[in-house]
């Protein structure tokens, strides 16, 4: 069967599979639309977890990063999981034992403030709009390239999808249909995996083949770094950025991890406070499975991907491919673009290495290279990896299906924290409380439609600075959402002016650090100093200031705290009641 | 029998605190030190193909996150159960 058609008939298996779920779990209360009624099984809800968290940039991204990162790329792998560690022993038994809807609910609630429960939907809804929009383009992406359509009837085909199991399930729907979208994922990313590692390492487990040896004997990370350096690269096992950067970027990624609303909230679906920290563990059980093979994706392809155009000894004439000699999978990601070589010294074969080196440009003379040759867009490491390891198409379309799912899960997650924190905070908190559950459920499913346009629309007309958005939506979680809500449990005494001065400092520090390096609202040439390390304070990047941001906020919070009153007696008591388990 | 009750809660909840503590040591331990301050130390040790800082900055870490967790979850439920706090 030819791949489109298999590509079409796995898809669309998966779709039928994602409505049917939707059918069967239809949302009858506000409860079951906001938190699914409080009766998911935590092993389940992790599995929902890992879907929701992990988006079409874990799955499609992330190995190419590691790719052509190498160690450095380990910033996102502890970053992403790290996060989970706060979440389980800071936040989520204690969110879920407070037993509301929504995260600015806790909020509102905890500093006893309308104000700060708006600044909550605020931070919320930027976070979460910036991310959806991420998510929208990867599903545009993935069907145009894949599905061989228009990138608007792929996107409007996932609006629809997600609209349909989204607005008729409401948190239900979601958590059934992620539990099905991780199966697809996790069965795409790993079979594929499992084939390369044992092609390349022999060891069908890619966590241990990352560590295997190469045909002649030698450790696979070893040759890695050796072809690296005779190509003119650094090596792929050492850090080439500083150790401070690092730190605060892997810190900025796992508070921010840990602030995510989408996230936070899927810890109020489980029954009981214990559900609510096994349910975190068994998340990152989920997730680290992804996480672990992906260096060993990333390792291997681009292992792969190197052999291939260089068959041969560095520098010898014959050693590099000859383009006529190409394999299919060559040709094939050729046509998309993302692959693309040039013959910059006529010599009929293709030179990959770094040009960007100074200290390598008479190495590269001397072989006779002018220029390096090949351009390779990360995104193709998961994407080409079934073909590079000549798998079935089933596996290729698979492969497909799992993008699609990693998007399609992370969309739904994201719109869901979004419309309950505009019907369930912002309609039912502030302008109509006295609003009917009847009303209050349907203006939660007009509040996710609108939400669907949104972000279709914000899909259609990606702002330019959506990649630099993305990583701003962490260092939003980070710096203000986080910090208080940790506070809202662990002290006592956390009042509402502390946590709304807090959650105010932190944000404002942070969008003005970045928008100093990336211009006034992203607007282009209105950035104050260049975006490079010289400039950045103490050598810390914009990506990574959330964590700074987090610290400045918890800071002002708890000095405007100690200057103003306690909090009410009730407040105090609310915070004894959500630290013990069993209901007072 | 308030204040005997009162008293309980607070020492649950310094116990509690107490685990807390340690275990973000150790999460602080595995990622930001062996994984970033001292992995280009720890990269001259190879074991089993992996040059130590690495492994633990690209697998070693992730796997200690889930222990951390699991260890949490294990003794949090000792503690309900000691203090008479959990769930019926």
């Amino acid at each position: 069967m030819d791949l489109s058609l298999t590509t079409y008939l796995i898809v669309g298996a998966t779709f039928v599979l994602y409505i049917g779920i939707a059918i069967w779990a239809k949302a009858g209360s506000t409860g079951e639309f906001y938190v699914a009624g409080k009766g998911i099984n935590p092993i389940a809800n992790g599995m929902a977890t890992a879907a929701d968290w992990m988006s079409a940039a874990s799955f499609i991204s992330m190995a190419g990063l590691i790719a052509f990162l190498g160690y450095d790329a380990s910033v996102y792998l502890m970053g992403w999981t790290g996060g989970y560690v706060l979440l389980a022993l800071l936040l989520a038994p204690y969110l879920r034992k407070f037993g509301k809807f929504t995260v600015p609910e806790f909020i509102g609630d905890r500093f006893y403030s309308t104000p700060a429960r708006v600044i909550a939907v605020i931070a919320l809804i930027v976070a979460s709009l910036t991310y959806v929009i991420g998510q929208m383009k990867g599903i545009g992406v993935a069907f145009s390239r894949f599905m061989e359509t228009s990138y608007e009837i792929g996107l409007f085909t996932g609006m629809a999808i997600v609209f349909f199991y989204a607005v008729i399930g409401g948190m239900k729907g979601i958590t059934y249909t992620q539990i099905a979208q991780y199966c697809v994922m996790i069965f795409a990313y790993t079979i594929p995996a499992i084939f390369i590692s044992l092609a390349i390492t022999g060891n069908p487990l890619p966590q241990l083949g990352l560590g295997g040896t190469v045909g002649d004997g030698q450790y696979l990370l070893n040759t890695l770094d050796n072809i690296l350096v005779d190509l003119g690269f650094s090596q792929y096992t050492v850090m080439k950025g500083t150790t401070l950067n690092m730190f605060f970027l892997t810190m900025s990624l796992m508070i921010g991890t840990a602030g995510l609303p989408h996230v936070i909230v899927r810890f109020f679906t489980v029954p009981r406070v214990r559900d609510a920290r096994l349910s975190a563990g068994w998340a990152l059980v989920f997730i680290a499975i992804l996480y672990t093979t992906a260096p060993a994706v990333g390792a291997m392809s681009f292992y792969n991907l190197i052999n291939t155009v260089q068959p041969g000894e560095i520098g010898a004439e014959e050693g590099n491919l000859a383009y006529e000699n190409v394999p299919g999978w060559f040709s094939r990601w050729e046509e998309t673009g993302l692959l693309g070589w040039e013959d910059k010294n006529d010599d009929g074969r293709i030179q990959y290495y770094n040009d960007d080196n100074a200290a390598f440009d008479d190495t590269a003379a001397e072989y006779g290279w002018a220029g390096n040759e090949l351009t390779v867009d990360r995104d193709i490491m998961v994407m080409a990896n079934p073909e590079i390891a000549q798998l079935p198409n089933w596996v290729i379309a698979l492969t497909v299906a799992g993008g699609l799912a990693a998007a399609l899960s992370t969309a739904a997650g994201l719109l869901m924290a979004i419309s309950s924190a505009i019907s369930h905070d912002l309609i039912k908190g502030v302008l109509n409380p006295r609003i009917s559950e009847k009303g209050e459920l349907l203006s939660a499913r007009v509040a996710m439609g609108v939400a669907i346009l949104v972000a279709g629309y914000l899909g259609l007309n990606p702002p330019g600075f959506a990649a630099q958005v993305v990583a701003l939506a962490f260092g939003l979680a980070a710096s203000s959402l986080f910090p208080v809500l940790m506070l809202g449990i662990f002290s006592r005494r956390m009042n509402s002016a502390g946590a709304i001065a807090g959650m105010l400092s932190g944000l404002t520090f942070t969008l003005v650090y970045v928008f100093i390096f990336k211009g006034w609202f992203f607007v282009p040439g209105t950035n104050m100093l260049p975006d490079n390390p010289e400039n950045w304070l103490l050598g810390i990047g914009p990506q990574s200031i959330g964590a700074v941001g987090a610290v400045i906020n918890a800071v002002v919070a708890t000095l405007v705290c100690r200057s103003t009153a306690p909090p009410p007696k009730e407040i105090q008591d609310l915070v004894e009641s959500i630290r013990v388990p069993r209901a007072a | 029998m308030a204040s005997g009750q009162e008293q309980a809660a607070m020492a649950y909840w310094k116990e509690n605190v107490r685990l807390l503590i340690t275990l973000l040591i150790i999460w602080f331990a595995v990622s930001f030190g062996l994984g970033i301050i001292l992995a280009p130390l720890l990269n001259n040790i190879v074991i089993a193909g992996y040059p130590l800082g690495f492994w633990f900055a690209q697998q070693g870490a992730i796997y200690s996150f889930i222990v951390i967790i699991f260890v949490y979850v294990f003794r949090m439920n000792a503690l309900d159960r000691k203090y008479d706090v959990d769930e019926k």
